[in-house]
């Protein structure tokens, strides 16, 4: 139960399909804001960044639509909780090099390589549930089982450069970086809101802590 | 390593949740919201729902694509009269993870690459439905109507090279009489593919996944088996478990 009322965001910046992020988290019992401007970013207390499609295509529209600067001040002025999702956990990173290399916020130090030029030898995109073994204590895992499974869909994964970023992995032939931390900035590789009920929680773990 | 997945297929006639036998005699099943709240609720690995309404809408209904969509916290795939790119924005738009192709395919050969293109082929599922004529299996389409003449194997192939992400194989012989699936018709898609192979088609016990696991099978889709018996995924999930096939473990509250 929630108490205290928590202004809770979700970052559109005009990529990826949110409604399911949105409903999931109203389940939990807090109502989110869709955030169009990035003026308003300040107004929330938690605020969560989706995505799916490319890494350059997402960094343009975040360039284009001022969004670079305000969430840069949010996660490390502020240090507010900032949550990335599937290509927003990506985004995180200094460099992507999907389609040709791209620079990302800069807020968790690594690089988004594909699943292959890691050395996965099996079928990509990967796609599908799949186990998430903890390699750090956190407190997003509170009340989650280990080695709980969630659903990912990704050809490319986050390559940190430090393990201590790393608290999460998973296998498809290799083993990737399921979920990344940083201070107040957090990422998870799959998408908790597709998750079922181990999503929610840890999705309940963000908004609740 | 990706688990294999436990599936309930929901054929919505316009009205009703319904299921027959080889693609005829459709009973009524119940109401697809709550029906979908339960198996979302019991931890379904993944949700297909195919519109059977033969209505041939050109428009997507949206407003029920979203309320059933916003029940469930799982990936949920939707098929049935999908005819154009247009109608796929509309489903993903209301929520759909997935679009299912099937008819369509047999009309317009280019639409499976246009929509792997946009969407990506983990977006894009296809549908096959199959009859054993004279111990060649014929894909058949508009609701198992018209033979098409073209044999599985080829078919297959074609639609992943267009770009498919996954094929759901569904025996139109086996359909809806619960006595497994067509086995050989899976060992025949999935030796002959790479993509993820959802069976369809037959089940009426936790066996017979066990065995389309055994020929190939990633998922196992079932219908008949939830509406019309006690059987239910979190057991269909014990019993492949305790066979030893990779399966996501149903969640539990860890204190």
């Amino acid at each position: 139960m929630i108490t205290k009322k928590i202004k809770v965001g979700i970052i559109n910046y005009g990529i990826g399909n949110i409604r399911s992020l949105s409903n999931t988290i109203t389940k939990i019992g807090v109502i989110p804001d869709i955030i169009t401007n990035p003026e308003h970013l300040n107004l929330y207390d938690k605020v969560i960044l989706p995505g799916v499609g490319a890494f350059n295509e997402a960094m343009r529209l975040i360039n284009k639509m001022n969004w670079r600067n305000a969430i840069i001040e949010y996660a490390l002025e502020r240090r507010k909780p900032i949550l990335g999702i599937c290509l927003g956990m990506q985004i995180l990173a200094n460099y992507g090099f999907e389609h040709n290399k791209c620079e990302g916020l800069n807020l968790i130090p690594g690089e988004v390589k594909s699943l292959k030029e890691l050395g996965c030898k099996l079928s990509t995109p990967h796609i599908g549930w799949n186990e998430v073994k903890i390699t750090q204590n956190n407190f997003l895992f509170e009340r989650i089982g280990e080695n709980s499974s969630f659903y990912f869909v990704n050809t490319f994964a986050f390559d940190v450069n430090d393990k201590i970023y790393q608290v999460a992995v998973t296998e498809h032939d290799i083993e990737f970086t399921s979920v990344v931390v940083k201070n107040n900035i957090y990422g998870t590789q799959f998408h908790p809101e597709k998750s079922s009920k181990a999503g929610t929680q840890l999705l309940k773990n963000f908004i609740n802590a | 390593m990706l688990k294999n997945r436990i599936i309930p297929i929901l054929l919505w006639n316009g009205y009703t949740l319904v299921k027959g036998q080889n693609f005829n005699n459709n009973r009524r099943a119940g109401s697809p919201i709550t029906t979908i709240k339960i198996y979302n609720s019991r931890d379904v690995d993944e949700i297909v729902l195919f519109d059977i309404s033969k209505k041939n809408l050109k428009i997507i209904d949206t407003d029920f694509i979203q309320s059933v969509t916003d029940c469930v916290d799982v990936p949920i795939t939707i098929g049935g009269g999908i005819t154009n790119i247009s109608q796929m924005d509309d489903l993903f738009l209301s929520g759909a993870d997935k679009i299912c192709l099937n008819s369509v395919n047999f009309e317009n050969a280019n639409l499976i690459n246009d929509a792997a293109k946009k969407f990506g082929s983990q977006a894009i599922t296809v549908s096959i439905d199959v009859k054993n004529i004279n111990n060649e299996y014929i894909c058949y389409y508009k609701n198992g109507t018209i033979s098409s003449h073209k044999k599985v194997v080829h078919w297959v192939k074609e639609c992943v090279e267009k770009g498919a992400g996954e094929i759901i194989i569904n025996s139109i012989d086996h359909d809806g009489l619960m006595n497994g699936y067509d086995n050989n018709l899976i060992k025949t898609v999935s030796s002959n593919v790479k993509v993820p192979i959802i069976a369809a088609g037959g089940a009426g016990s936790y066996k017979h996944f066990y065995e389309a696991f055994l020929n190939g099978a990633n998922a196992f889709a079932a219908a008949s088996l939830y509406h019309f018996t006690n059987s239910t995924p979190a057991e269909a999930k014990k019993y492949l478990l305790k066979k030893n096939v990779s399966i996501r473990k149903n969640f539990n509250i860890n204190n």
